[in-house]
């Protein structure tokens, strides 16, 4: 078991393509994140800044929102379904 | 064999009948606990005036839809006509043959009821052409007469004549919308055209606007089209969406997304909002106050490195028709009151594999919008965020 992380398509060019990618051994939102970062380099610059999520990322472990949880100490377990989704504005 | 006459004399032995002033003291406030008042004449006749509080259920469709009406098959059930006839065999059709206890024929029917001065509803009814065309929404229970006619009374906007808004405005056109408005500054391009479905081929050159008013009267020519051949902003955009029940966010850029959420949430006026990218859709609904507003669920844009709306992108010609369709669904069921609408929900859909998430999205109690009274909001922060001049200017 792993926690699946699904990458929204404007992010595929930073993970090679892949929409979602399993991330082991992570106890929270925070160590998810940089397990990522140490395999797709360019994507913290994406998302991140001075160590917080950029203010238009949202991100949600099983559907809810991490800012109304605990932001990036939220805690994860095996199975947990974490999102990362930045707004889209296409019509 | 007995006559029709003999029939209808044996079914009143059978059955009790009740006097008109007795049903007239027992749903003198419009309803009686307890008793369902049944009118079994036809669509015609039930449209030309019936006994307020009466639901209607013609003799021929008694069989499939009584159940409907009067679901306790315990309770007292008191039908009638123009002349106490047929009513009398529908009562012994419910008392014989579907198992009713307590079914009762008015004497004398609606007619006996006029002439003893009682009152009779003339119900605002559909013309003949209309329920027909509307029949099928007539006959689901979450929509039926009452939903058709709000259907035909509702005021949409839909802002943007593309992607999404082309199947939204055809769908909420066929189903019978009363006014359809239409905000598009845009003119049809071929390029358009391998999703924008409410344009054609030989409308290449057309503003949007007038394309999709030709569409739309096309499949239903009863609906009033407003058209704004604008481009949405600040000076305008007041002005432009007061007085509409619901507005279809269908719109291609962060500035006016937030510009319209600013403004929605001023005049509390739902919006059903959609997004597309690729073969990735998101839509959700913001109902000012009742749940949380598009700041509440993203407070501030991306920068336009990532906002790749703002530049050319491509997406899968069929997910606008999804991701509309999904928001004109949303819309209706906001006109009727049907269902769990989308609020306080993101729902996520991913073509390529073909699945939905559902992620919720609370209120934010810092909201800059939302958590102030919408009289506190003012015309000068309509749409206004933190770095916005940078972002246009990124945005090109």
């Amino acid at each position: 078991m792993a926690i699946t992380v699904k990458i929204p398509t404007q992010l595929r060019a930073v993970t090679g393509g892949e929409s979602e990618v399993a991330v082991e051994e992570a106890a929270t939102v925070g160590e998810v994140l940089d397990g990522l970062y140490e395999r797709f380099e360019n994507l913290r610059d994406r998302i991140a800044e001075d160590g917080d999520l950029r203010r238009f990322v949202n991100v949600y472990v099983d559907g809810e929102d991490i800012r109304f949880l605990d932001g990036l100490d939220t805690a994860v377990s095996d199975g947990d379904d974490v999102t990362i989704l930045p707004a889209v504005a296409g019509g | 064999m007995p006559t029709g006459s003999e029939l209808i004399k044996k079914a009143k032995e059978r059955i009790v009948e009740v006097d008109p002033k007795d049903v007239h003291a027992a749903f003198a406030g419009g309803s009686a606990n307890g008793t369902v008042l049944v009118d079994v004449r036809e669509q015609q006749e039930f449209d030309q005036g019936h006994v307020p509080g009466a639901v209607h259920v013609p003799r021929g469709h008694l069989e499939s839809r009584i159940e409907g009406a009067a679901p306790d098959k315990a309770e007292r059930v008191i039908i009638y006509c123009a002349s106490g006839n047929r009513s009398a065999l529908a009562a012994k059709t419910l008392l014989d043959e579907l198992g009713y206890s307590d079914a009762q024929s008015m004497t004398g029917g609606i007619t006996l009821w006029k002439d003893r001065g009682y009152d009779v509803e003339v119900p605002r009814a559909l013309n003949p052409e209309q329920r027909e065309r509307y029949s099928r929404h007539l006959l689901v229970d979450e929509i039926g007469l009452e939903g058709q006619l709000k259907l035909l009374d509702a005021k949409v906007l839909l802002l943007g004549a593309g992607g999404l808004g082309s199947p939204a405005a055809l769908y909420l056109a066929a189903a019978g919308v009363g006014t359809i408005g239409l905000v598009d500054n845009d003119v049809v391009d071929l390029s358009n055209l391998q999703r924008q479905v409410a344009h054609s081929n030989d409308r290449i050159g057309v503003p949007k606007v007038d394309s999709a008013e030709i569409s739309i009267h096309e499949i239903n020519p009863d609906v009033n089209v407003v058209k704004y051949p604008v481009r949405l902003d600040s000076s305008n955009i007041v002005e432009i969406i007061e007085g509409y029940d619901v507005i279809v966010d269908g719109l291609d850029n962060f500035p006016t997304r937030y510009l319209l959420n600013d403004a929605s949430v001023r005049f509390k006026i739902p919006v059903v909002s959609a997004s597309i990218l690729g073969f990735d859709g998101q839509i959700s609904v913001f109902a000012p106050y009742d749940g949380p507003c598009y700041r509440c669920l993203y407070p501030t844009p991306p920068p336009a490195e990532l906002a790749p709306s703002c530049g050319a992108n491509g997406v899968l010609g069929v997910l606008p028709g999804t991701m509309g369709l999904l928001e004109a669904t949303e819309v209706v069921k906001l006109i009727v009151g049907a269902g769990d609408p989308l609020i306080g929900r993101l729902l996520l859909y991913e073509a390529l594999s073909a699945t939905f998430t559902e992620l919720k999205v609370r209120r934010d109690p810092e909201c800059p919008i939302c958590s102030r009274d919408p009289s506190e909001i003012s015309d000068e922060e309509l749409g206004v965020f933190p770095d916005y001049e940078a972002f246009c200017a990124g945005a090109g």
